[in-house]
Parts: structure tokens; C-alpha cells; sequence
């Protein structure tokens, strides 16, 4: 299945995920301090620089993965434009827009199993709530294996109406759809259980 | 143990390919992601355990990468963005969907319907609306205004989480596992 990690290799690909993701965290909350269309604007002009070092491609792609971000430039612009405080407008937009794309950055130049590594290591301490670690990874594996395969099960029901109907298939797919997802769950289970369970 | 992992894991998977389908029309031409009613059925099949779960491990494949939110969205840059607050809430609102169809003797599909309004609509939108008023700046008066351009469509998937919901506890009643 298709990740967000660019195919782009950049310095930030050779960093470990940990330390990066622990400077988002501090850089991303210190964003929330600066104010003022200077000193924010630098911050996204630093942010661009940053991801323009891995090259052309990779900064086209980083800054169209802010387009989410265009309604809320339109809604905000509005409201500031009406209100008179464009300068107000611009500093909220320009934080936004910093720590999306860093954030974005850390997603594009880290390996997904890198990813799944740290994320099962913050889990750990889940276990004193009666959830041991190696079912975090069986699930997540779980999780990655079924979406392609429920989401042909979804196309196919929607093909199977289509060949009944004349009209086009609608929510009514929805109970056959979220039923295919049950008795799956019920086979795994039983699979698992005949392989030794997952505990 | 291996049916409540089996569960979690599907129905996370499950939100994941209701957010793929392009879009469901669920009235003329209505266009409306199918994403948050995954969240809504989490809750009422599942249960308010298995169901908030199920919405957090879905949310934790989100954060480490992949694009499974509506219209290929994921990393960590949507929980930097306005909207981070509904994502925030998503856990929340299944909990307390699945919460009131465990709690509630009514018939299921009546449970169902009132447990995603009150799960998928109200609590969502408390933490959503919240969160567009921090990341934009604006009282919650104002941030209220800018999210109820998606009430509409949420009221028909809490309608349908309800339908569905119903079906299930027709053709599988052993499989509604918020009421089992």
C-alpha cells in the first residue's frame, strides 16, 4: 500500500525517527509562542528552506500535501478581511501553515517500520493496562493486511448490486460492507486461536 | 482475547476503506465521506471499549503515515492542521456511541441512531469545535459557525449508523457485540 514517505532521498531520511519526532514535538509547541507576521513569516520561510534542501520534487510535493489547509486560508481571510485584522489572520495562518508542513516533513523522510518501532515503544507502558506490546504490532499488521482486502470486498458488493439494479448502489451497501468486516474478524479469530493464540 | 484483537483490527481497517470509497451519495447528490460513519459504527457494534480502540489504532496508522483519512490525507501534518480537534475527538465519540447502546434498553436501532448523535455529533463536535478555536484563533461562537456546514451530512450517518447498526442485530445478532 502506498505510504507517505517520499522516494526522495534526503538528509532527513538518515536520522533517527526518535529524535526527530521528539524535535517536531518541541519546535511545533514553540511555534504556539512566537507571534507577530515577522517573526512567524521567518519561521515558514525557515520551515521552506528546510524542505527545499532535499530538492525540487520533494518541496513541490511537501507544500501540496498543505492543500488541506486551503479552505481554512479562504475562511480565515474572509473573517479577517470583514473584521479589519488581516495582520491577526496572516500570523494564524502562517503558524498553521509552519507546522504542517514540518510535521509533514518528519512523515515524508521517515520509514513507515520506523515509525511503527517508535509508536510501539511509547505503547510499552500500555502493558500495565493489560495490553502486552506484541498485540500493538499483530494489530497494526492486522489493520495494514485488511484495508486492501475489505476494500475489494467493498468494491464487489457494489458490483454485485449493480448487476441486480438498475439504480445506483447507495447506503444500502453499507450492511453487507460492515457485515464482511464482522465474519472477517470472526475467521481471524478463529485463526489465531488455532495457532496458538495471541497473548 | 484473539476475537476482541480481530474486531479492533477489522474495524479499524473498516474506517480506513470507508474513507477510500470516493464518496457515497446518500441523498441526490449529496456527496458525503463515508469516514465519520465508520467512527459512528465502531461505537455501536462494537462497544464503547473495542470501538474506542479500534478508532485509536486507526488514528495511530494515521500519525505514523498513511494516507487513510478522506481524500488521502495522514501523517503527522493533519494533527497540526484546524481539524485536529475532530480527529482528537473520534476516539472520544465511539466510546461514548458504543457507551449508550451497551447502557440502554431500547430497541437497537433507536440506541444506535440517539448513541451516534449524541457520540458522533455532540461530543465530536464539542472537541472538534474546540479545536478549530485554538488552531484559528477564534471565540467558540465563531469556530461553531465554521463547523456547521457538516451537520447536515453527519445527521444522515448518525441516521444511518442506525440503520446499519439495526441490520446487523437482524441478519447476526450474535455478532453486535455492544449488545452480546
Amino acid at each position: 500500500m502506498l505510504t507517505l514517505t517520499s522516494p526522495v532521498d534526503t538528509t532527513f531520511h538518515r536520522l533517527p525517527a526518535g529524535p526527530k519526532l521528539l524535535a517536531l514535538c518541541v519546535v511545533t509547541a514553540g511555534l504556539f509562542w512566537l507571534d507577530g507576521v515577522p517573526a512567524t513569516g521567518a519561521a515558514l520561510a525557515g520551515a521552506l528552506a528546510l524542505v527545499a534542501t532535499g530538492g525540487r520534487a520533494f518541496l513541490r510535493h511537501a507544500v501540496a500535501m498543505l492543500r488541506p489547509l486551503l479552505p481554512f486560508v479562504v475562511i480565515v481571510g474572509v473573517w479577517h478581511l470583514v473584521t479589519d485584522d488581516l495582520a491577526r489572520g496572516a500570523v494564524i495562518l502562517l503558524r498553521l501553515a509552519t507546522a504542517m508542513l514540518l510535521a509533514n516533513l518528519v512523515t515524508m523522510t521517515t520509514r513507515l517500520s520506523d515509525m511503527i518501532e517508535v509508536l510501539t515503544r511509547l505503547a510499552a507502558p500500555l502493558r500495565h493496562l493489560g495490553v502486552p506490546p506484541r498485540s500493538l504490532a499483530l494489530l497494526l499488521a492486522l489493520t495494514v493486511r485488511f484495508i486492501p482486502h475489505l476494500s475489494d470486498r467493498t468494491a464487489q458488493i457494489g458490483e454485485s448490486w449493480r448487476a441486480r439494479s438498475a439504480r445506483r448502489p447507495g447506503w444500502r451497501v453499507m450492511v453487507p460492507v460492515t457485515l464482511a468486516a464482522l465474519d472477517d474478524a470472526e475467521q481471524v479469530a478463529q485463526a489465531l486461536q488455532a495457532r496458538g493464540g495471541a497473548g | 482475547m484473539e476475537r476482541n484483537l480481530a474486531h479492533i483490527a477489522l474495524f479499524a481497517a473498516l474506517i480506513a476503506v470507508l474513507g477510500l470509497v470516493p464518496k457515497i451519495d446518500l441523498a441526490a447528490g449529496v456527496p458525503i465521506t463515508a469516514q465519520s460513519l465508520g467512527i459512528m459504527l465502531c461505537g455501536t457494534v462494537l462497544g464503547a471499549r473495542r470501538g474506542a480502540f479500534a478508532v485509536l489504532l486507526f488514528l495511530g496508522l494515521v500519525a505514523v503515515g498513511l494516507p487513510l483519512l478522506a481524500g488521502g490525507r495522514g501523517g503527522l501534518g493533519v494533527f497540526a492542521s484546524p481539524s485536529v480537534g475532530f480527529l482528537l475527538g473520534f476516539p472520544v465519540a465511539a466510546f461514548i456511541a458504543g457507551w449508550i447502546v451497551e447502557n440502554t434498553s431500547l430497541p437497537v436501532g433507536i440506541a444506535a441512531t440517539a448513541a451516534s448523535v449524541i457520540g458522533g455529533i455532540a461530543v465530536l463536535y464539542l472537541f472538534g469545535i474546540t479545536g478549530i478555536s485554538v488552531m484559528l484563533g477564534k471565540t467558540w461562537a465563531e469556530a461553531t459557525v465554521i463547523s456547521f456546514a457538516y451537520l447536515p451530512g453527519d445527521v444522515l450517518k448518525a441516521v444511518l449508523a442506525g440503520v446499519v447498526t439495526q441490520g446487523i442485530a437482524r441478519m447476526r445478532p450474535g455478532a453486535l457485540l455492544s449488545r452480546a
